[in-house]
């Protein structure tokens, strides 16, 4: 059974903070720290906006492009670690806002930064085992920092929608592996505001190595090579890991030029490879072969291997904003209005 | 007090060893002093162990039971000592090895340090070093070991015109040292400049000044003199063996710009050794900050007050110089798992003797010494080595 995508769709904030703003606030200096983590600025999520606003936005992107009807959709997962409630699902909104209610299964995912990509998986079985026409899986996020903690620098928001199916096809999904394993390097316990990291640990022993072990087990898999592909995408805590782990693999900078926008817009957690792979269809042709390996800390990796379909010359692409057109509309705030929207401020009740 | 010599060695790589526990370092490093030697743990009369803060760190006190144990020594109920003096904790394990077989109470003794820093998380790190000051008056204050450092150095700019360029230079060179040091963190070459304009830690001194958080844990075998020929063809003899200690506050001393330790604890190694500094050919110093590496050249009587950053900068301690310092990399580039730094001197202050430090052999050295400081100083440890 051929599984593959039928429809994408994006959303970025407006909102952008220099990381050289944040860092005059702290003390410490802002073009090095720019220039060590690759990231010059990041997106902030306006005061009206939380991961729920952000999914919604996503899926609608998606649905715009396509001539679905959304009843044929019979699942909805949106994989996050900022849900704007612990009780209370994300996906029912997502669900309701697309008009898929009321007969369709929901549900929200987290696993740090790769509950979206986890999520389009559970859409491949679902779609794959002929239980539903449609499956939509949302990463998104409005990640947490603490002030003056080095995730402060690139936690930003941002989401992607992806519709899964098996007919209708923009991109043959043809494979996807995972690698996981129990590596605590970065978490946030119930309750608390900020989460806590492991500092270097979060590189070598656990970025690295799961996602360079999933990748190569796809590979393998596939019986590929890096030259094999037009595109590739890592998850991007920073614009320095994902090339370097690219870079491990055989990956050259060329093919990760479009998937890599967390220059602009900082980390977007559980947005991160779904939104660099929507920048690599906004512009793939048809025959196009991705690579794409998402990370969530905890930690796992998801790998896919995915070719692109004639199907994305019928999809109305222009329906929705580009990540390109996303990532240049922006507006510039100062440390105070990025507190202020970020609820950084103690407010009377 | 009988003549002793080191009859084995063996350090672990220095680093981010993610993938080994506190216990595992210990024992690998034991292990590969135990094979160097040709012994086995049957031969093994007690065991001292340098460690400075397992109990924050790993929280695991009692580490000297703990290595003895998985050392295989526990069969026989071997005796074994943790020692702790800060970071100076690895060189005074030594000593009081040496001490153990000197004094005729045991023959063979292995002395371990070992240090796993990485599994703690950063502040924790920071507030341990500062654990090595006198922490009621200094540490409460924010008087971190860096922040100690740089009023040494301060000093030292505004006594003798050191530069921030001098004091980089004792990087730049101990980085040098190290690329050649298959064990050591760091294997890279730096340049003044960078070292000069890296983020600052503590003014003067910025991160590139600081040795780095490290695991790691080296061991050495000692045995009396007159056995140490059945064991190797080429022991090296400790001929000097001095211990020192200081005000433990920086403000109580006479002096910013010396460690009275050090100068003390040197003078009775040389008298011990009957030797002087000129003698020295290979050094091993205790470089925690490069203006620690620029003092203590000066407390050991390498060069004059006010002297020791010109030196380095002009190579006269850089390899193929008048007396090479830190061929190992030093604290700064072969990293500082705090209690195994003095032991990993010892351990290439023997290759260095034994002519089999490879890229880095000073040639024909003869006479070697290691200096190791607790914190700030308030611990100085002196060891002299010659050929047997």
């Amino acid at each position: 059974m051929t599984v593959g995508i039928v429809s994408y769709g994006a959303y970025i904030p407006r909102y952008r903070i220099e990381t050289k703003e944040i860092a005059s606030v702290w003390g410490v200096d802002g073009n090095a720290m720019a220039s060590n983590l690759g990231v010059y600025s990041k997106s902030v999520p306006g005061p009206d906006e939380d991961v729920i606003t952000i999914s919604v936005e996503a899926a609608r992107n998606a649905m715009k492009r396509c001539k679905i009807n959304p009843k044929d959709i019979g699942a909805v997962y949106v994989g996050s670690e900022s849900h704007p409630y612990a009780v209370k699902p994300t996906a029912t909104f997502v669900a309701e806002c697309i008009g898929a209610t009321p007969y369709l299964t929901a549900a929200d995912y987290e696993f740090a930064c790769k509950a979206g990509t986890a999520a389009i998986q559970t859409c491949m079985g679902l779609v794959g085992a002929g239980m539903m026409k449609y499956a939509m899986a949302v990463g998104s996020d409005t990640s947490q920092g603490a002030p003056g903690d080095a995730l402060e620098y690139s936690a930003s928001a941002g989401g992607a929608a992806y519709i899964i199916g098996t007919e209708n096809l923009i991109a043959k999904i043809n494979k996807t592996v995972s690698y996981t394993t129990d590596t605590p390097d970065f978490w946030r316990r119930e309750g608390q505001h900020y989460p806590s990291h492991g500092g270097r640990f979060t590189g070598q022993p656990a970025y690295f190595k799961t996602v360079t072990s999933c990748a190569k087990k796809l590979l393998e898999v596939m019986g590929t090579k890096p030259e094999d592909y037009k595109y590739a995408v890592f998850h991007t805590p920073n614009a320095k890991f994902p090339v370097r782990a690219g870079k491990m693999l055989g990956f050259t900078d060329e093919q990760m030029k479009q998937g890599l926008i967390v220059q602009h817009i900082g980390n977007t957690y559980s947005g991160a490879v779904p939104l660099g792979l929507a920048s690599i269809l906004d512009v793939a042709k048809p025959g196009d072969r991705i690579f794409a390996v998402a990370y969530g800390s905890g930690a796992g990796s998801d790998g896919f291997d995915i070719t692109v379909t004639e199907g994305i010359e019928k999809l109305d692409r222009n329906a929705a904003p580009s990540i390109k057109s996303m990532v240049e509309n922006k507006v510039l705030v100062n440390y105070a209005i990025y507190a202020k929207y970020r609820g950084k401020i103690m407010m009377s009740e | 007090m009988r003549e002793v010599a080191v009859i084995g060695i063996g350090v672990t790589k220095f680093g981010e060893l993610w993938d080994k526990s506190y216990r595992e370092l210990a024992i690998e490093a034991g292990l590969l002093a135990m094979k160097d030697a040709k012994i086995s743990s049957e031969d093994i009369d007690a065991m001292y162990l340098g460690n400075m803060s397992a109990g924050r760190l790993v929280e695991q006190e009692h580490v000297g039971a703990l290595a003895a144990d998985y050392a295989g020594l526990v069969t026989r109920n071997v005796p074994s000592t943790r020692i702790e003096a800060a970071d100076a904790s690895g060189g005074l394990a030594f000593r009081h090895g040496y001490l153990a077989v000197a004094s005729g109470m045991h023959d063979i003794v292995v002395v371990g340090g070992a240090e796993k820093m990485t599994d703690a998380n950063d502040m924790q790190v920071v507030e341990t070093l500062a654990s090595s000051s006198d922490v009621e008056w200094e540490a409460f204050f924010g008087g971190t070991l860096p922040a100690l450092f740089a009023m040494m150095a301060r000093r030292h700019m505004h006594e003798y015109g050191t530069t921030k360029a001098q004091l980089a230079s004792v990087a730049v060179k101990n980085h040098k040292h190290g690329m050649k040091n298959p064990n050591a963190q760091f294997r890279n070459e730096i340049k003044v400049d960078a070292v000069v304009k890296a983020t600052m830690v503590a003014d003067p001194l910025g991160l590139f000044d600081c040795s780095p958080l490290s695991d790691g844990a080296a061991a050495v075998i000692l045995c009396p003199l007159d056995k140490a020929k059945k064991y190797t063809d080429k022991p090296v003899k400790v001929i000097g063996s001095g211990q020192a200690s200081d005000m433990l506050a920086l403000h109580d001393r006479k002096s910013l710009t010396s460690i009275s330790s050090t100068v003390a604890a040197a003078k009775r190694a040389f008298e011990q050794a009957k030797k002087k500094p000129s003698d020295i050919d290979v050094a091993e110093l205790h470089d925690s900050y490069t203006i620690a590496e620029i003092i203590s050249i000066e407390d050991l009587g390498f060069s004059k007050p006010g002297e020791a950053a010109k030196g380095v900068e002009n190579g006269e301690f850089s390899l193929g110089g008048r007396l090479p310092i830190n061929t190992s990399g030093g604290l700064k580039a072969r990293g500082h798992p705090l209690g195994a730094t003095g032991v990993a001197q010892v351990v290439e202050i023997v290759h260095q003797l034994r002519g089999t430090a490879g890229e880095r052999q000073v040639k024909d050295a003869k006479v070697g010494l290691t200096h190791n400081l607790g914190g700030t100083g308030g611990t100085a440890v002196v060891h002299i080595f010659e050929r047997a």
